[in-house]
């Protein structure tokens, strides 16, 4: 026997609105348990986002190639030849969206006042503006002009640190390849406010060509740093650069070279499911209570169905339908109610008031939510699958009625 | 089809510690289209002997057979199959469903059958017509008079020409005009489609209709009898 969706469906949708109130009720609790599941998960993707992408600006890049030795022992020794032939050819090409050769070796840096150990980064400005690793806020003094600056640029936390200021000079010493120590004076020419206080204290910058010469390695550099504008794809194009590269270098991708920051994704994302699910378990007591109630009003109603030859599974579908045109309008609701409220705050949370606490995980003082068309996917599989399985049990409990018990009901 | 048979019925209920015979060794055979009433006052098991002539309910011991059909093997699914294809049931009230339309309630043992929707829709149409209810397809049970829901029930009973009607006092909620015109209904239906009735009441106007009466009281057969049917008087 064919089904007859038409009729069930007729007396669903009608059913449904036999209660205005109490069906209204129920959308709103749909709609409100949609719209926090969708944004709760936009905050915590924003979050995860901007840790992620502070995470990124920092290592810096989705990809680096090293000296194989190098991550054991990140110092000038395990340095290598700058990019050249096919590595460099692919490097230039799409989807590669930046790269950067950098020096990066341990150094300490002394003021009059006291010395700090540091990392110095050789870089090169105008090939790491593409991947976004200068810093931002350099709020006194300029930022480096070219990779033969001599000057350092140095965060404003380090600079209370080492009690210098702008134009002072310090010193800055590490080792050069043969273990001598190498060091230089140079001058603050710039004064950065990081993301993170952190690389306040551990970042120093001064150019490439600089740091090269105060080392003595010619034109050796300790990483080369990659972007492709989109971390979650950095598996697709990996594999170009990896052979490229041989087997001489080692290229890892972000979630290799931060294994902490690559598990934040899926940690998020499970965690996610896990407050939809919450969220729901928490709906599908008012779910099963309306449905219980809309059958308890009109057991007669199905016994008369059952006596006019409705199956009992035809009878379990008209409920089931009942309940999913209950939840698809929550869920329609909700989302747009979700669009709604998210979309004004696309330019940003200002979270100052708790960004202290905020940045020891990696965060900065304005969250962005980001909606995601997966979470707002998971969130309608979330309430589709598991409300049908909570309307299952009173379905079914309706469609065992015993047709003479329920026609006989005062 | 609508042969019947019972033979050794029984059937009892627990209520409050007591237990209650509303159907004592009860057998009976009514033929295709025979216009009968079951008769007797209230608890003799005039409803108790229709619901399990519909499959509705399932009697303790003893057996029926319908159209040459045993019911007492028969599933839930396949008795709801056999209610939707070969009975027609006309109840004392809460006989509509109340969300649809009196030709939407017509219609939908059509829609469950699988009917065509255009050829369910003139069918439902005119069964509504022949009951006297042209003009009100649209409204809902909640617009009409107990007499017309009645209509709309007998409209839904016939359009997919059972070969059995059970109707359960069916005049119970009726006042005298509307109880005879549905009975006149019957009684056409009886004779101009063959279709059998079988209709508990305790009604005597009712009875005159009927050409056989069978008389129960506490679970047993008390009396059966051939009578020469007549109108009641308006």
């Amino acid at each position: 026997m064919s089904l007859p969706l038409a009729a069930l469906g007729t007396l669903a949708w009608r059913n449904l609105w036999r209660n205005h109130r109490r069906t209204l009720i129920m959308l709103a609790a749909i709609a409100i348990g949609v719209w926090a599941m969708i944004f709760m998960a936009a905050l915590m993707r924003g979050m995860t986002d901007q840790m992620v992408r502070n995470g990124l600006q920092t290592l810096p890049g989705e990809l680096q190639l090293h000296q194989r030795d190098y991550r054991r022992d990140p110092s000038v020794v395990n340095s290598m030849e700058p990019p050249a032939g096919e590595l460099l050819q692919v490097l230039q090409s799409a989807p590669v969206a930046g790269w950067a050769g950098r020096v990066r070796v341990p150094a300490v840096i002394s003021s009059e006042r006291g010395s700090r150990s540091v990392t110095l980064l050789g870089i090169d400005p105008e090939a790491e503006q593409a991947l976004g690793s200068l810093p931002e806020d350099l709020f006194e003094g300029r930022g480096l002009e070219g990779k033969g600056d001599r000057g350092l640029v140095i965060g404003a936390s380090l600079a209370r640190r080492l009690e210098t200021a702008l134009g002072k000079r310090v010193v800055i010493m590490s080792q050069d390849p043969d273990n001598n120590v190498a060091e230089r004076g140079a001058r603050v020419v710039g004064i950065y406010r990081g993301r993170l206080q952190g690389d306040e204290d551990r970042f120093v910058y001064a150019g490439r060509a600089a740091v090269q010469e105060l080392l003595g390695i010619g034109q050796q550099i300790s990483e080369i740093a990659v972007s492709g504008n989109d971390y979650r794809r950095v598996d697709e194009w990996y594999p170009r650069i990896a052979a490229a590269a041989g087997s001489g270098l080692e290229t890892l991708t972000w979630t290799e070279l931060d294994p902490f920051l690559g598990s934040m994704l899926a940690v998020q994302d499970g965690f996610t499911l896990v407050f939809m699910v919450v969220v729901f378990l928490a709906l599908s007591f008012g779910l099963v209570n309306t449905l219980v109630m809309a059958i308890f009003e009109r057991v007669r109603e199905i016994g008369l169905m059952q006596a006019l030859g409705m199956r009992p599974g035809l009878i379990l579908g008209q409920i089931m339908l009942e309940s999913l045109f209950l939840l698809c309008l929550g869920l329609v609701a909700g989302n747009l109610l979700a669009v709604l409220t998210i979309a004004p705050l696309a330019s940003g949370i200002d979270i100052s008031s708790v960004a202290q606490g905020m940045e020891m995980m990696g965060m900065s003082a304005t969250l962005y939510p980001a909606l995601h068309v997966q979470d707002m996917l998971m969130s309608t599989a979330v309430v589709i699958i598991l409300g049908l399985l909570a309307s299952l049990a009173p379905a079914w409990r309706a469609s065992r009625l015993d047709p003479v018990a329920a026609l006989t009901r005062d | 089809m609508s042969d019947i048979a019972c033979r050794e019925l029984c059937k009892t209920f627990h209520q409050g510690g007591e237990t209650i015979t509303a159907l004592d060794h009860v057998s009976l055979d009514i033929e295709e289209g025979s216009f009968v009433c079951l008769f007797g006052p209230s608890g003799s098991g005039k409803t108790t002997l229709l619901n399990a002539l519909g499959g509705l309910d399932t009697p303790d011991s003893g057996a029926i057979t319908v159209g040459g059909q045993r019911l007492d093997g028969l599933s839930r699914g396949e008795l709801a199959d056999l209610r939707l294809h070969n009975i027609g049931f006309v109840f004392q009230a809460y006989n509509l469903i109340t969300v649809l339309t009196a030709r939407e309630n017509v219609e939908f043992i059509m829609q469950v059958q699988g009917v065509p929707a255009g050829e369910r829709r003139a069918l439902a149409t005119r069964v509504l017509e022949e009951v006297g209810l042209a003009g009100l397809e649209g409204r809902r049970p909640g617009e009409l008079s107990g007499g017309q829901q009645q209509r709309v029930a007998v409209a839904r009973a016939i359009a997919t020409s059972p070969a059995l009607v059970l109707a359960d006092e069916p005049t119970a909620n009726l006042d005298s005009r509307s109880a005879a015109q549905l009975m006149d209904l019957f009684v056409t239906l009886n004779k101009e489609r063959g279709v059998t009735f079988v209709i508990s009441t305790h009604d005597a106007r009712v009875m005159g209709y009927a050409r056989r009466l069978i008389g129960m009281r506490d679970g047993l057969i008390v009396s059966d009898e051939q009578q020469q049917p007549h109108a009641m008087d308006v």
